[in-house]
């Protein structure tokens, strides 16, 4: 496939495509020639996800029935002398759904290792985030990586549409953003229990306000009162998934951008169409554009970049393998200088990717490490494991990353980690340019000569600055 | 959205720009009547639904031991109507003393869901409802502070405090990011980190924060004390603000014996940071919050659910104490809230807000707009 990107082989290093658009570099894998090699994988097979598999929803639904089945029996034995039993049966399912979600984690940081398409993990990365479902109990979020893996992760080469509608119907959201509780006020549903009761607007804002058009978006409180409207009836059942239930919906037409959707029969094509209008709207277009850029080029991206973005995304009706053609396509977004600071889990995926971490030590992580040297200093770097702040993801602004804490927690985790998962750490004073490459400087040279042992060696070269940054 | 901007479209375009927060209108630092100078406040969410019931328990009202059968047997007496909780007996001499005091039937605006991550998002978030995503309340407290240096305030322990989320700049630690690192790697770190101004930045502050801590995180003295003990070491310096949370109220089941040793770590932390702040004490406000109460009827396991009405517990050298403040609502089925929680009478952001306008001087008007939107104080209670 040709994308006509000869000319940008002088912006183009192969190294500054592993650090600035994968997860860094690696002793293992050989970092891609030049973009059209990055794009054809991209546009090619997910094999990644083939070779270190994530359960999708079915899974996780049959947790649900076990947790529903176990409650009920509870309910049963309450009165009773089995009611301990009973309860600690509730407890058992929730734990082996969130032990087998957290082992998920150790699946994402080998693809991330080692995989040679690791842009498209920095994307689905992206994507899931802008996507954020931020759900609250530890049971709701062990449905999490489900929801990456089936409503992100296949989009991330293809229509922004497409992942518009998987992650807006995906039970993950309208159970994340209250869709799930909405009905019209004028519904059969609400016409039962009252009148005027039961709308609710949180997915119709967030859809216009994060998902889509942007917070400084030509749409109004009435454009979110209308979305809010033609959204009802959006449900999911934990049998079967996604529902469309009618008498949840509202009946009529709604106007929403100035354009009428729906009739007196609800249909969920209806949402399908104003999804659709929303992922095509330029200001869609310009929102997505900024966002990418911020991600991948720096928290004040070149505003030429973001107008280049643009334009691919409209030209081509928000193609997602078009538009991150274009970004890599872009000498702008190949500035030598180190770009964005690395969130936490990224730090650690490309500390991973480093080291070429395999199954043979990433991958024999019992759950009990997993919590201990991986989940816990994610809470320590401040990103407690799929719990966002918000429903608009974790924050870009680099500041918002160094902290003292989130600093000493990155450089104490880099000396311990390494040390456990490796019988032998590398030689430091090769690991410097391994893993920074052009990035070494003469104080992490005489670093990584003069620590007293080779842990602190290693821990120092993975914090240094010129590591943490993209 | 209407026509009138959103903060958070001024702080979208602002990020957008990269135009200094400082200048957008809404965060404009108000005149203050006074700077914070030497008053000191600290506060603790207690996570999981503290049940306000248990622990000041109004034994004086009539039907009360009849509801909870389970839970209301001893108590130490605090005004002839309300009883403390059994497990605070060591701070009843503060008690005496005026340095602790509740307020009861209080609750945030959050209604009927009674989800906890809600209400805890709520209670940080300072405001009427989720929507309003302004970052937290105690972010707006330092941005009402002309001058604000980062140290002033602290986010203390894992994980993110909402409460302190927000543009002003703030302090993190956790004690237990204990940096076990040897001279030598320390010497090398300093170094590696000057490559970078924004890393050398938190990295100096790191080793300022540190210093002079190590040895005692390496009591391995129990979290909750060593949070404790890092807080008054930080207000005894340049600190004037900390959170920090306290977890495991959440008492369905067996409350009589669950919710004991919640209370025990309270009560530790408390006196800790008393003796610990020395003769700072007298200038500090140490007020305790959760995300809602719980249910008047103790139910069928020996616990409580969740509820919507309960308490807020008060300390300090500078608190007006021995009282407990609030109007009481009643126990009868027609006083409840929806026929099951104690009804709030009070919403539990304004006695925060008047510690506010006590300790720091902060106006009314700026306090019911910008700190706690939509809140009315109500009449001043006389806390500190």
């Amino acid at each position: 496939m040709a994308w006509g990107l000869a000319g940008l082989m002088s912006y183009f290093s192969p190294a500054m495509a592993e650090i600035r658009f994968g997860y860094g570099l690696s002793p293992r894998v050989a970092p891609p020639k030049d973009a059209d090699r990055m794009i054809a994988l991209l546009a090619g097979p997910d094999l990644a996800a083939r070779r270190f598999p994530i359960a999708g929803s079915d899974a996780y639904r049959q947790h649900q029935l076990a947790r529903q089945a176990a409650k009920r029996r509870y309910k049963r034995l309450r009165e009773t002398d089995r009611k301990g039993d009973a309860r600690a049966a509730i407890q058992a399912v929730q734990h082996r759904a969130i032990a087998e979600a957290r082992m998920t984690i150790v699946q994402t940081l080998l693809r991330r290792s080692l995989s040679a398409d690791a842009f498209r993990e920095r994307l689905v990365a992206f994507w899931a985030d802008h996507f954020t479902a931020r759900v609250g109990s530890t049971f709701a979020r062990a449905g999490l990586p489900a929801y990456t893996e089936e409503a992100i992760r296949p989009h991330v080469a293809g229509r922004f549409g497409d992942m518009l509608r998987a992650a807006v119907m995906h039970p993950m959201m309208l159970l994340a953003l209250d869709q799930k509780v909405s009905m019209g006020p004028n519904s059969p549903a609400a016409n039962r229990r009252g009148a005027g009761r039961g709308l609710n607007e949180n997915l119709a804002r967030e859809v216009m306000e994060l998902h889509t058009l942007g917070v400084n978006g030509p749409y109004t409180q009435a454009d979110v009162r209308q979305l809010a409207e033609l959204f009802t009836g959006m449900t999911f059942d934990v049998r079967s998934g996604f529902e469309f239930r009618t008498a949840y919906a509202e009946p009529g037409a709604e106007t929403v951008l100035g354009r009428s959707y729906g009739s007196a029969t609800p249909d969920v094509a209806d949402i399908a169409r104003v999804l659709d209008d929303l992922a095509e709207h330029p200001a869609t277009a310009r929102h997505l554009a900024w966002k990418l850029a911020v991600h991948f080029v720096g928290d004040a991206p070149p505003p030429d970049l973001i107008d280049r973005l643009t334009a691919r995304y409209r030209d081509t009706g928000g193609d997602l393998l078009a538009v991150s053609a274009a970004l890599l396509s872009d000498p702008s977004a190949w500035t030598a200088a180190p770009g964005n600071v690395k969130p936490a889990e990224h730090f650690i995926s490309s500390a991973c990717r480093a080291l070429g971490l395999d199954q043979s030590n990433l991958g024999a992580l019992t759950h009990d490490q997993v919590r201990r040297l991986v989940l816990r200093p994610l809470r320590r770097m401040g990103q407690e494991w799929n719990r966002p702040p918000g429903p608009d993801g974790w924050p870009e602004d680099d500041k918002a990353w160094i902290t003292p804490q989130s600093l000493s927690a990155r450089l104490q985790w880099a000396i311990d980690f390494p040390a456990h998962l490796l019988p032998v750490l590398p030689d430091p004073g090769a690991f410097v340019g391994q893993a920074l490459g052009a990035r070494a400087t003469p104080a992490v040279g005489f670093a990584a000569r003069a620590a007293e042992s080779r842990a602190d060696a290693i821990g120092l070269i993975l914090a240094s600055p010129g590591f943490q940054r993209c | 959205m209407t026509n009138q901007p959103t903060r958070r479209q001024v702080l979208a375009q602002a990020a957008l720009i990269g135009c200094s927060l400082a200048a957008s209108p809404l965060l404009t630092p108000l005149s203050l009547a006074a700077t914070p100078g030497q008053n000191r406040l600290v506060v603790i969410i207690l996570r999981g639904g503290m049940d306000g019931l248990d622990v000041v328990r109004p034994v004086g009202a009539p039907g009360f031991a009849a509801l909870r059968p389970g839970l209301s047997d001893g108590g130490h007496d605090l005004d002839g109507f309300f009883a403390a909780h059994p497990a605070l007996g060591d701070l009843m001499p503060l008690w005496r003393s005026g340095e602790l005091g509740f307020v009861h039937a209080v609750s945030t605006p959050y209604r009927d869901k009674r989800s906890h991550f809600d209400g805890q998002d709520l209670l940080e978030a300072g405001t009427l409802d989720l929507g309003d995503r302004r970052g937290g309340w105690l972010n707006r407290v330092v941005q009402q502070v002309p001058g604000a240096h980062a140290n002033m305030a602290f986010a203390v322990g894992q994980g993110g405090l909402r409460i302190l989320d927000g543009p002003a700049r703030v302090s993190d630690w956790s004690p237990d990011v204990a940096l076990r690192l040897g001279p030598q790697a320390r010497l090398l770190a300093d170094m590696v980190m000057r490559d970078d101004p924004m890393f050398d930045a938190a990295w100096r502050e790191a080793g300022r924060i540190t210093d002079g801590f190590e040895a005692r995180a390496a009591e391995a003295a129990p979290q909750h004390l060593q949070v404790a003990r890092f807080t008054a070491a930080q207000l005894r310096a340049d600190t004037r603000i900390a959170a920090f949370s306290l977890s495991g109220w959440d008492t369905h089941r067996n409350q009589k014996h669950t919710l004991r040793p919640a209370l025990t770590r309270l009560s530790d932390v408390l006196l800790a940071l008393r003796a610990d702040l020395g003769d700072v004490w007298a200038q500090t406000t140490v007020v305790a919050m959760t995300e809602f109460g719980r249910t008047v009827v103790e139910n069928g396991t020996g616990g409580t659910d969740h509820g919507t009405g309960g308490a807020m517990i008060l300390a300090g050298g500078a608190l007006r104490g021995g009282r407990v403040v609030g109007r009481w609502p009643g126990l009868a089925e027609a006083d409840l809230y929806a026929r099951r929680d104690l009804m709030p009478t009070a919403d539990v952001r304004a006695p925060a807000a008047w510690v506010l306008r006590a300790i720091a001087g902060i106006g009314r008007s700026a306090l019911e707009t910008q700190v706690f939107p939509g809140l009315d104080m109500g009449e001043d209670p006389g806390l500190l």
